[in-house]
């Protein structure tokens, strides 16, 4: 499969602070990338250069094989969508309306979105199964249901890359769920998703990678089963934790007792 | 929330922009009946005779009319500013004033009437020293780094505006107490009695400037909405279009100042309004906003010539009616921003 985004020897951060080096990171169509590290451990800062928000402080950072610095902001948006992480609406747009925002780098600077827009924006809905939010305001959705309108959003661009900051963060447990279904099912139909958790069980659910970040810029790289290890998240997280197989699958347990 | 509903509130908020003009011509010190008014229409237009005296037609087209339409004029720019300013400091609390552009106006003009310079030097000075406040308040703003952008802006119009509103008060305690002193309140407190066709035709092209890009901008302004990477993400060039946007606004502003003085409330209060009665899409938001802000200080203006024997000054009224329905609003609307 393709190489959608590529790092080769990133350094990112800014320039009296540098957050991470030397990063090598390729991301294929089809694949989930699982990014995981403790608080304050650069995964934003991460994600923001990976976005094209931040400058890169070194290396190399291409997006389908072409350096990102060199693309149009609006040729970064056809192809690479972001999901923030609690998207903080402040005005009572409706999901239709949010969702045709990702429309931008598509209608022209003083245009508004035409009937190929509004199409796309439906097709986006229609593919998350939130039809019945479309009319609804974003201020007054649930958070599970504002992640599934922003995630809408990003299909909505036209781009096949998506970057996920902690998009399970304060949802319920079945919301959880339900975005994590998202993700795999967006996987298979070849999109290239990228994104942060704090919770090491989501890899095993729904990554095909991941990225283990720990605080000072170790990093581990890998499938889940190589990288989610007792021994891995003791190091990064300092606390006990057993996995556990089950069903196929591994489960990560914490070691509450000393 | 189909278009029908929609399109319902823009009919009537133009059916009562209509009606509205057409009382404000009738009503006053000389009144004159609609028959009047149809009559002295339809000389003007289609050159039919009439009986009226010619006092009628004065009052009409040398004194309400400039009137009527600086009244349309300056509320439709306030509201439309502020609608903008709100979008884009995702804040339905701002005004347009915000920025300093009315404290900026108020030194220019105080200035102007300190020295005693005549009333198109005041009202220069009242459209540079907007202009000039905002352009050091987006200076500093964008020169504070590491701030959220908009925080920074917001505290530098905090503080250039308390800083012109200390210079202000040292030029009212300097001023001549019997004849700078009244014109510099008067000011202060906006009217729109004096106002000529001069004033008009000179407002007019600077408020159009900033309306062409507020419009042209009308659906990008969602955009503005969100918080700074989310945009960025979407392709936007959010630094550009915001200054663009702050620039256009001023821009109404500060136009709208120079011919009427600082006139409150209704900037913040319109634009609130509107966003209750057709959600917050700024293309549908900005024409709405205007009509509503047209005919609010519409009604205003004729109601402070004509409820008590001397002129009240509308930014009393506006204050005495926008305290109370933004209250109101606070209490009990919380859809349109929460």
């Amino acid at each position: 499969m393709a190489v959608m985004l590529e790092a080769r020897g990133l350094g990112y951060g800014y320039p009296q602070r540098a957050v991470g080096r030397n990063l090598d990171l390729q991301v294929r169509a089809g694949e989930v990338l699982a990014v995981l590290g403790p608080n304050g451990g650069g995964k934003t800062t991460l994600f923001r250069t990976l976005l094209g928000l931040l400058p890169a402080q070194a290396g190399a950072l291409l997006l389908d094989g072409q350096a990102l610095d060199t693309i149009a902001r609006g040729e970064v948006a056809r192809r690479l969508g972001y999901v923030p992480q609690g998207h903080a609406a402040q005005f009572a747009f409706t999901v239709r309306e949010a969702v045709l925002m990702g429309r931008t780098s598509h209608v022209g600077l003083f245009a508004a979105p035409g009937a190929a827009d509004r199409d796309a924006a439906e097709r986006a809905i229609r593919a998350l199964g939130i039809g019945e939010l479309a009319e609804r305001v974003v201020t007054e959705l649930s958070g599970g249901e504002r992640q599934l309108a922003m995630i809408a959003r990003a299909l909505a661009q036209g781009a096949r890359l998506l970057i996920l900051d902690e998009p399970t963060a304060s949802l319920d447990f079945g919301n959880q769920v339900r975005v994590l279904r998202e993700l795999r099912r967006l996987a298979a139909e070849g999109y290239a998703i990228v994104f942060a958790t704090h919770d090491p069980g989501q890899a095993f659910l729904a990554a095909s990678r991941v990225l283990l970040i720990a605080r000072g810029g170790a990093r581990r790289q890998g499938t889940p089963e190589e990288v989610i290890t007792a021994e891995n998240l003791r190091q990064v997280y300092g606390v006990e934790v057993r996995v556990v197989p089950i069903d196929g699958t591994n489960v990560c347990l914490p070691v509450l007792t000393a | 929330m189909t278009l029908r509903p929609r399109a319902v509130v823009y009919a009537f908020a133009a059916l009562g922009l209509v009606l509205l003009t057409v009382l404000a011509f009738a009503t006053g010190r000389f009144p004159l009946s609609f028959a009047e008014l149809g009559a002295l229409a339809a000389n003007k237009l289609f050159g039919a005779g009439y009986a009226l005296p010619p006092s009628a037609e004065t009052v009409v087209l040398q004194v309400r009319g400039p009137r009527i339409i600086a009244a349309l004029l300056v509320g439709a720019a306030l509201a439309a500013a502020g609608t903008a300013y709100q979008g884009m400091f995702r804040n339905p609390l701002v005004s347009p004033d915000i920025l300093g552009v009315s404290a900026g106006a108020a030194l220019g003009a105080v200035l102007g009437i300190f020295f005693s310079q005549s009333v198109l030097v005041i009202q220069l000075g009242a459209f540079a020293g907007g202009l000039a406040a905002v352009a050091v308040v987006t200076a500093v703003g964008a020169s504070v780094r590491r701030h959220d952008p908009i925080l920074a802006l917001i505290l530098a119009g905090i503080v250039i505006g308390t800083l012109f509103g200390s210079a202000i008060g040292l030029l009212k305690y300097l001023a001549d107490p019997y004849n700078q002193l009244p014109a510099i309140t008067f000011w202060l407190l906006g009217s729109l009695a004096a106002v000529a066709p001069r004033d008009l035709a000179f407002a007019l092209p600077f408020a159009l400037a900033g309306l062409v890009p507020l419009f042209l901008l009308r659906w990008r302004m969602n955009l503005l909405s969100l918080s700074d990477d989310e945009a960025r993400a979407l392709g936007v060039p959010v630094t550009r279009l915001r200054i663009a946007v702050v620039c256009a606004a001023t821009l109404m502003t500060a136009a709208a100042v120079a011919i009427s003085g600082i006139i409150g409330w209704v900037g913040l209060l319109i634009p609130h309004a509107a966003r209750l009665l057709v959600g917050p899409e700024f293309s549908r938001l900005l024409p709405l906003s205007m009509l509503l802000g047209a005919a609010f200080l519409l009604a205003v203006d004729t109601l402070s010539r004509t409820i008590a024997p001397i002129e009240v000054p509308p930014g009393v009224l506006t204050a005495l009616i926008g305290t109370p329905f933004f209250l109101w609003l606070f209490a009990t609307a919380r859809r349109s921003w929460q």
